[in-house]
């Protein structure tokens, strides 16, 4: 218990991040029985401001703006943490590859360069326009340009770790190659993949929202805090807080996922948290 | 002497460079018997350690190839094993302790795990017994409190521990032939000597034979039976370590003994420190003589245009070297 408590006290970004990550994802998670019906039509109710019935008022079709907000967290949540896992397990093994042998290095890097010049957008634009719009186009389409980064901070781990010593040593000591790269180099790779992670997170939610803003994403039956934005800016002055909360919510998970980045990398990197103290 | 464990002749390995080629080691011959510890001593750059680390075939085949020679290790020539049979010898029949044990144990890992990793891969014997083995070659290299220590990570022990468990690793499979790369240049003096008794004693123990690379002549004569000096990548003398220190033939062993610094009262304490004039012969030159030629103070013409054969001079011991006759007299 004294333990947790200084942790707490030298990592605050790290606790504010979390709690408030754990937070909206447990509103995401219990959204039924906590919210009403998000998709229900009132449309004589359109547009009111906040009151005991509506807590953050209603939109222009008299749908509930907090209910909406609600599941809304469910899209975002889902497309950040489902990018950040794919990215990263794809980029892991194409980039521990790629750093190991030079072969695969020479031809792996060029095509991952290309396709860092891919913007997820217009990708996602592309997919969603050739197939159905889901939530895994819209998955698929951010996951792809973001495996190139989490290959090329990979390789430049497995290109450090393999020169030093004990590398060698192992070796020396019979290790087949298997074994030096998952046993010895993926290790070091973890740390900075962890964070690396928190911010494909942040980019995923935002570019989710950017999609669903230009209608190019999830389909417009689900809530999600980039549509109701996108439907509700023609109303913002006559009802800015069918703008302002899905709008302060997406600022406020952001914010929370960069924070707990932020903490857990000055946590990790050894180097970085010395020059802190 | 018994049958050899480690035999190598004629060894050659070159780095082919943008300048030309490098011979970093032209020729080398020698043979470790069973339980017998060889030295092999130079300054930097002679080729000790390309020597090691051809035997093993660990160089980095852009950087560096043997082109030539053979290393007979248990019937076989080491030089024409695949890869797969090659990793069966390393750290097996062949383990090797390198020169700084401050990096070459993996971070990451416990010391425990990365001694069960040996066996675990050469042994074949289940998780439990690799892990019981760790604990066991820890008490071995007398690691107090081995059974806890285990769990510890490489920075939680000191720079002498750390060279113990790379001993622990590098004797787990009980190998035929260790070769120590310098194993005590990183380490404090006072654990130098300990580190040195220690291999020794488990070397009896285990009845391995050792390869020891070291430019320090105070580690050869402490450790060593016989001792091979190399220069510019050739062997220039070799011997039985006291017959070379009370006999040394070449003048660059000479000129080795000489820069040894020495206590002492009156008129040897004013001496200041023989060094060898001149620096390292550039190994991309040819070598038409004897390499140490340039900086000999025996040197004649002959030296320069006629390599000197390995001369037998009894019990042993051989020299490379026209003019043996001068510097014994001298």
């Amino acid at each position: 218990m004294k333990r947790l408590a200084t942790f707490c006290r030298r990592n605050p970004t790290i606790i504010i991040g979390a709690v408030l990550l754990v937070l909206v994802a447990a509103v995401a998670l219990a959204a039924p029985s906590i919210a009403g019906d998000p998709v229900a039509l009132k449309p004589i109710d359109r547009l009111q401001g906040p009151s005991a019935a509506h807590w953050l008022g209603t939109d222009f079709l008299g749908r509930d703006v907090y209910a909406r907000v609600v599941y809304g967290a469910r899209v975002s949540l889902i497309v950040g943490l489902s990018v950040a896992a794919m990215s990263i397990v794809i980029g892991l093994g194409i980039g521990l590859a790629a750093g190991y042998w030079r072969g695969v290095d020479a031809v792996v890097m060029r095509f991952m360069d290309g396709l860092m010049a891919i913007p997820a957008i217009l990708l996602a634009i592309a997919m969603v326009s050739l197939n159905r719009a889901s939530v895994w186009i819209v998955i698929v389409a951010i996951t792809i340009p973001e495996v190139p980064r989490v290959v090329r901070l990979v390789r430049s781990v497995v290109l450090t770790v393999r020169t030093l010593p004990y590398i060698e040593a192992a070796v020396s000591d019979g290790s087949p190659a298997w074994k030096i790269v998952l046993r010895h180099i993926l290790p070091s790779t973890i740390a900075p993949l962890i964070v690396q992670g928190t911010y494909i997170t942040a980019s995923a939610i935002l570019i989710e929202a950017a999609l669903s803003f230009l209608g190019a994403g999830v389909p417009p039956e689900i809530p999600t805090w980039g549509n109701m934005i996108a439907q509700s800016r023609l109303f913002i002055a006559r009802a800015p807080w069918t703008i302002f909360a899905p709008g302060t919510a997406l600022a406020m998970v952001i914010l929370s996922v960069n924070l707990l980045g932020d903490g857990l990398r000055d946590l990790l990197d050894v180097r970085l948290a010395r020059r802190m103290v | 002497m018994s049958e050899p464990v480690l035999s190598v002749e004629g060894l050659r390995t070159h780095f082919f460079t943008r300048d030309g080629i490098t011979r970093a080691v032209d020729g080398l011959s020698f043979v470790i018997g069973a339980g017998e510890t060889l030295g092999i001593v130079g300054e930097s750059g002679c080729g000790k350690s390309v020597t090691a680390l051809s035997i093993l075939r660990l160089l980095p085949p852009v950087l560096g190839r043997t082109v030539g020679g053979t290393v007979r290790f248990g019937g076989r020539n080491l030089l024409e094993l695949d890869e797969a049979a090659m990793r069966g010898i390393r750290g097996n029949r062949i383990a090797m302790v390198f020169q700084e044990p401050m990096t070459s144990l993996n971070p990451v890992l416990t010391v425990g795990d990365q001694i069960a990793e040996a066996v675990l891969i050469h042994q074949g014997k289940s998780r439990a017994e690799a892990w019981a083995r760790a604990a066991e070659m820890l008490t071995l290299v007398q690691i107090p409190d081995a059974a806890r220590r285990v769990h510890d990570y490489p920075h939680q022990l000191s720079g002498g521990m750390r060279q113990r468990v790379m001993i622990a690793i590098a004797l787990s499979c009980h190998p035929q032939l260790l070769i120590a790369d310098e194993p005590t240049t990183a380490l404090d003096v006072t654990i130098q000597a300990q580190i040195l008794r220690l291999m020794l004693e488990l070397k009896e123990r285990m009845g391995a034979a050792i390869l020891m690379i070291t430019h320090n002549l105070g580690v050869v004569a402490e450790t060593c039976q016989r001792v091979i000096v190399m220069y510019a990548g050739r062997k220039v003398e070799e011997a039985p370590v006291l017959d070379l220190f009370d006999r040394p033939l070449h003048p660059y062993t000479r000129g080795l003994m000489a820069s040894i610094p020495r206590r002492g009262t009156g008129a040897a304490r004013r001496r200041r420190l023989a060094e060898i004039p001149g620096i390292v012969p550039n190994l991309r030159d040819p070598m038409p003589g004897c390499a140490f030629a340039p900086r000999c103070a025996f040197a004649t013409d002959r030296c320069g245009t006629e390599a000197p054969p390995l001369d037998d001079h009894g019990g042993g011991h051989v020299a490379a070297c026209w003019h043996t006759g001068r510097v014994l007299a001298a």
